[in-house]
């Protein structure tokens, strides 16, 4: 603040910043050492450029989110139903962000089916239930302790009997280090694609922007399992700035598609990089 | 993921054999390799600096060419200094009061619900209690029933009152209800909720003024990074609680959220939560976790 020089107090504050926002330190030093360059590229490098241009190395990092050019939750036209299945830990928020997604998808005037296929955790199906109602879009379930691969070979069957356009399966929490879990989750994927080839088209890693370095391993072993297609970054309504999807989406080459901003249905917006980015280097 | 400590250390320590005595200006390659580690491990940024600042006045002219290898002195330094802060008093609970009452109270997903299931089955069991559940979340979808089967798993009953939205009241009738049936502990399921978000969380200290908790538990995911201080600091100002709880250690996270948190609110770590089982529950383990904080 104030200086009109990029020196070494400069790029010392610009690492705290990007490591209290969980970019990490390895993407941090990536991130600097790029500025770096630049800095003894062009002598007179003056602050205020140092902003321009760091936030547009920012942005370079994240994989583009190719919805960002059409209009808001845009379905393609060439899939029908359009498969989305939702994976991640423990708690990231993916039923409620299945929710929110149906409610948006709705609103676009689309046929929206849900699938219950988290079986294990208590009354995940009641809580899927409940956002259907809300929404009010048909779901699939069977009973707690069902084969989730069952649960959503039958959505999916129902969903193109019943012409939808979307169909949205839902999946338990699982940590992503639980070799047999993260195998299931490989079954769940695989019994789709015999109704609807090619299916599920997206697979959508749900992570919380409060998680820290860790994030990383859940990209990993989740793409390792299910071929993750996209990221939603979710809670960004609280302080935590979600940094570490920089990282994750360079290096896994996977765009961030939605945020989560709050627990209603209409809290879930379209992933923006440039808006994200600021949101790095605002205050609070 | 990350590169052991050890390791790395046993690397920048080679560099110091020659010269006898750790100095100022030999320790500089480790204590920044020191700073690395505790950053990748997701503990706080400024916590981190004052570690490494801390570890280096303890290193400062001791004596390397005694030991044989000296990447093994600094490691023992820093898992001991690590270990201390995480530890210290007491991790029991106040079971004291009849009943005795507990609340829980986190971040949305942190699993207070899972963790007051794990709580009343762990007192039930071991300790021959009779605790009373109570679904104080009247937000999120289907968290009251999700307590319900937790509670029915573990034959531990649940008070719930459907259709009332306000969680005090509930709260205040639960424990007379608790009375009325003689049980001993009743356990206080709560929503979660942002420690920015005003008027839930003015909505969690009218529960705790009209309860009076023998123990409130701050329940936190142990994946949760450099944000771990700003919400510990925030719950605990606003409820001044009495433990913490760390969950979903059965992953691989390196959990430096643990030290983050002891540091700012100097508050023990009660539990852990080991696994999505009602029985996955433990009590907290300081060297253990400044190994696994430091990737050993
Ligand atoms: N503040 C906030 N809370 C959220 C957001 N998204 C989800 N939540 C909350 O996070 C908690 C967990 O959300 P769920 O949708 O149940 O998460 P999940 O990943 O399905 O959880 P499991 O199925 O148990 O693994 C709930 O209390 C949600 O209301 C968000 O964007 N902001
Ligand atoms: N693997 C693992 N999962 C856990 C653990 N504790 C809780 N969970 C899971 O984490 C998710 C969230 O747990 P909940 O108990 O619903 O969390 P909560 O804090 O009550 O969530 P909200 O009420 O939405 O704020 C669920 O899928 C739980 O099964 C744990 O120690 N290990
Ligand atoms: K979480
Ligand atoms: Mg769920
Ligand atoms: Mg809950």
């Amino acid at each position: 603040v104030g200086k009109s020089k990029v020196d070494d107090e400069v790029l010392d504050n610009l690492e705290e910043v990007l490591i209290t926002s969980d970019v990490g330190v390895e993407t941090t030093l990536k991130i600097i050492g790029r500025i770096e360059e630049r800095v003894s590229r062009d002598k007179y490098l003056g602050v205020d450029e140092l902003n321009q241009i760091l936030k547009e190395e920012i942005a370079a990092l994240l994989e583009e989110n190719n919805s960002e050019d059409v209009s808001d939750f845009e379905l393609p036209e060439t899939e029908k139903p359009y498969v989305i299945m939702v994976v991640g830990v423990n708690g990231v928020g993916k039923t409620t962000t299945i929710g929110k997604l149906a409610h948006q998808f709705k609103q676009a005037g689309k046929k929206v089916y849900l699938g219950a296929a988290d079986t294990f955790r208590a009354a995940a199906i009641e809580q899927l239930e409940i956002w259907a109602e809300r929404v009010d879009v048909p779901i699939v379930k069977q009973k707690m302790g069902a084969d989730p691969a069952s649960v959503a070979y039958d959505a999916v069957s129902s969903a193109k009997a019943n012409n939808a356009d979307v169909v949205i399966i839902d999946t338990a929490g699982r940590l992503h280090n639980k070799v047999n879990l993260m195998n299931e989750l490989s079954k769940i994927k695989k019994v789709m694609s015999r109704i609807v080839p090619g299916a599920p088209h997206e697979v959508l890693l749900i992570l919380d922007g409060s998680t820290g370095q860790n994030a990383f391993e859940q990209a990993k072993q989740f793409t390792k399992a299910t071929e993750v297609t996209s990221l939603a970054l979710t809670k960004l309504d609280g302080t935590a700035k979600g940094g570490v999807v920089i990282g994750i989406s360079d290096q896994f080459k996977i765009p961030v598609k939605y945020i989560g901003i709050g627990e209603k249905m209409e809290h879930l917006q379209i992933f923006r990089r440039r808006e994200f980015v600021e949101s790095l280097f605002s205050e609070s | 993921m990350f590169e052991n400590l050890s390791d790395r250390l046993e690397r920048s320590f080679q560099l110091l054999k020659g010269q006898g005595k750790i100095t100022e200006i030999n320790v500089a390659e480790t204590l920044k390799d020191i700073r690395r580690a505790l950053l990748d491990a997701d503990v706080n940024f400024k916590i981190a600096k004052t570690f490494t600042d801390d570890v280096k006045e303890k290193a400062l002219g001791q004596n390397v060419l005694t030991s044989v290898k000296p990447g093994q002195l600094m490691v023992k330094i820093v898992k001991d200094e690590l270990a201390e802060l995480m530890g210290g008093t007491s991790a029991d609970i106040d079971l004291t009061g009849s009943p005795s009452i507990i609340l829980m109270a986190g971040l949305q997903g942190s699993g207070k619900t899972t963790f007051s299931g794990k709580l009343a089955n762990l007192l039930k069991r071991k300790k021959g209690r009779h605790p009373l559940l109570v679904a104080g979340d009247v937000y999120r979808p289907a968290a009251i029933d999700q307590l319900k089967v937790l509670g029915e798993q573990i034959g531990v009953p649940v008070y719930t009152e459907e259709g009332n939205m306000d969680p005090v009241k509930i709260a205040q009738s639960a424990i007379k209800e608790a009375k009325r049936q003689g049980h001993d502990v009743v356990i206080i399921d709560t929503a979660g909720r942002l420690a920015v978000d005003e008027q839930m969380m003015k909505e969690i200290s009218a529960i705790k003024k009209a309860v009076n908790p023998n123990e409130i538990l701050f329940v936190v995911d142990s994946m949760t990074g450099q944000d771990a201080v700003n919400t510990a600091k925030e719950f605990n100002d606003r409820l001044d609680f009495n433990g913490v709880v760390l969950t979903k250690l059965d992953g691989d996270t390196r959990g430096g959220a643990a030290l983050s948190i002891r540091s700012v609110v100097t508050k023990p770590i009660k539990f852990v939560g080991t696994g999505e089982k009602l029985d996955a529950i433990d009590v907290f383990h300081p060297t253990r976790m400044a190994d696994r904080i430091l990737g050993m």
